[in-house]
């Protein structure tokens, strides 16, 4: 049985602060007529889609269940449709598993998200937390990750400066990317001056709010040159989801992120993914957690990310080109950006940040305060 | 009609929707012996020598059923991880700024979220012992504790 599963096209809206003109089911109609136009696809019941996997939040959406009334604009109308309201490295991993079991030769995967419209985006990850013990003393996932920071700041020994550099780079390398929320250039100055919002979270190293969507057409193997003469293959997959309460888990070990990455190396046969992977893009929601997922995924040992940053391990190994979620990518949607942009990289379009030669890279996805939870895609030439 | 930004129509929307959540027999167990008493419990899994603050029923390490395992922990503690929220929003439950930590009470293995006050801001530190304040009128909910505050 074939292991691999073809990308063929991706379609996406610009990032941005605030689409006030656009409903939700405009921005994902746009990645949707451009994925048919690009491939030719159909929804014929034998030959064509016959399952989507959509990608989006209900207290985002303000609207539970919020799929059903994205169905029609997704092509979902009379057939299979399902919904992760994971990050949206989960709906790709859904998505392959689906053909990948035989059930399906093609599968839609479109996701949205828009930050912009809820009052507060720490009112809405509040409701992630139970209302017994959690919630009530105003828990959210910028604080939660939070402690995390200070945590691992202290074990990796990790300064303002480190952050500020982090944060510098995802901005100049954002620049570079069309699709890129448009924050302005900044100095590394401007961050260590930036005031706290959850110490040692300074406002300038979270991601800003932001609304974006995306669409990715999925495929067996054995159908791929139907829609594309250069598909991207995922080859790996793993996700593991930590404890919930903060309480209870290690915040610095990694413990998800290292049991997702072993399972997509070993699905991919990644023996060493210093070598083995050429590009990487980590969801990076807090400039901290840049250095903490690379310690994670093997890129850097741990206790050392200090020096990997100092000595532009980021650009080395080709970390983040697409400016990152830390220049803004909803939440939700940051994996499935990941996602794209190691698209882009493997087709050789991603224009002038292209690295030359990229055969594998490695998208990465979180949820959930300080990282509960990880997904990991091997992508490949 | 060219709807520019100024004249765009928005729908004002709030979700708000009474609810009753049931706290299950382990939370119920656990706050109402909180509120009556003014005491902490915990539920030791015996096969891996864990006491978990707040309580659950299955232990989630070896997945032991330790529902009637209860044991008491002291209101006495040490913060293992803080934060200070500078950012004021409704969800919260006191104005920011204000520090939100994690601590290891005393008798228990899991670091336990609340609020410390009893100390400026500067001074906070991991490794504070800290003493739990009862609030004077209940509400039924975690927030019978209204605070820990440094100890001694």
């Amino acid at each position: 049985m074939s292991r691999r599963v073809a990308v063929c096209a991706v379609a996406q809206i610009k990032n941005e602060p605030d689409i006030w003109y656009q409903r939700f089911q405009g921005m994902l109609l746009e990645c949707f007529e451009e994925l048919i136009k690009k491939t030719g696809v159909t929804f014929d019941m034998d030959k064509g889609i016959r399952n989507i996997v959509t990608c989006s939040d209900d207290v985002f959406d303000a609207r539970t269940i919020s799929d059903s009334g994205m169905a029609d604009v997704v092509g979902a109308h009379l057939r299979g449709e399902k919904k992760s309201a994971q990050n949206g490295i989960n709906a790709l991993g859904y998505g392959m598993s689906m053909i990948l079991s035989g059930h399906d030769d093609l599968v839609l995967v479109m996701g949205h998200c828009k930050e912009s419209q809820s009052e507060s985006r720490n009112m809405c990850t509040n409701l992630a937390y139970d209302p017994f013990y959690l919630r009530p003393l105003g828990l959210d996932f910028l604080n939660v990750s939070a402690f995390q920071a200070r945590e691992f700041m202290k074990k990796s020994n990790i300064t303002d400066e480190h952050l500020a550099k982090i944060v510098v780079r995802s901005r100049k390398n954002a620049s570079k990317n069309p699709f890129a929320r448009e924050n302005g250039s900044i100095s590394e100055k401007d961050v260590i001056s930036s005031p706290y919002l959850s110490d040692p979270v300074r406002e300038l190293h979270q991601y800003p709010v932001t609304d974006w969507a995306v669409g990715l057409l999925l495929c067996c193997e054995e159908r791929a040159n139907e829609f594309t003469d250069k598909p991207v293959w995922l080859t790996g997959f793993g996700n593991c989801m930590d404890s919930y309460f903060p309480g209870d888990r290690e915040l610095t070990s990694n413990f998800a992120l290292k049991k997702a990455a072993a399972r997509a190396y070993k699905m991919a046969g990644v023996k060493d993914p210093k070598t083995d992977i050429d590009l990487f893009e980590l969801n990076d929601a807090i400039a901290y957690q840049l250095p903490l997922w690379a310690e994670g995924l093997g890129l850097v040992p741990e206790g050392e990310s200090d020096l990997w940053v100092e000595s532009d391990g980021m650009d080395r190994h080709h970390v983040n080109l697409s400016g990152g979620m830390l220049n803004g990518n909803p939440i939700m949607l940051s994996g499935l950006a990941r996602a794209v942009e190691c698209f882009l990289q493997l087709r050789g379009e991603a224009e002038n940040r292209q690295v030359d030669g990229v055969k594998r890279a490695l998208a990465h996805g979180t949820t959930g305060g300080a990282g509960q939870h990880h997904g990991v895609i091997i992508l490949e030439k | 009609m060219n709807i520019e930004k100024d004249n765009q129509f928005v729908i004002e929307g709030k979700l708000a929707l009474p609810y009753q959540y049931f706290s299950g027999r382990t939370g119920s167990r656990f706050l109402i012996r909180l509120r009556d008493d003014k005491k902490i419990n915990g539920l030791k899994c015996n096969a891996c020598n864990k006491v978990f603050v707040p309580p659950r029923s299955t232990c989630e390490i070896c997945g032991e059923t330790i529902q009637d395992n209860w044991v008491e922990v002291k209101d006495t503690g040490t913060v293992t991880g803080f934060t200070v929220v500078r950012y004021s929003e409704p969800h919260q439950p006191v104005k920011a700024p204000y520090i939100l930590a994690l601590i290891k009470l005393d008798g228990a293995d899991t670091p336990f979220a609340h609020i410390v006050q009893g100390i400026a801001i500067e001074n906070m530190k991991v490794g504070l012992k800290v003493k739990a304040k009862f609030a004077e009128k209940t509400t039924s909910t975690i927030m019978d504790i209204n605070c820990f505050m440094p100890a001694g």
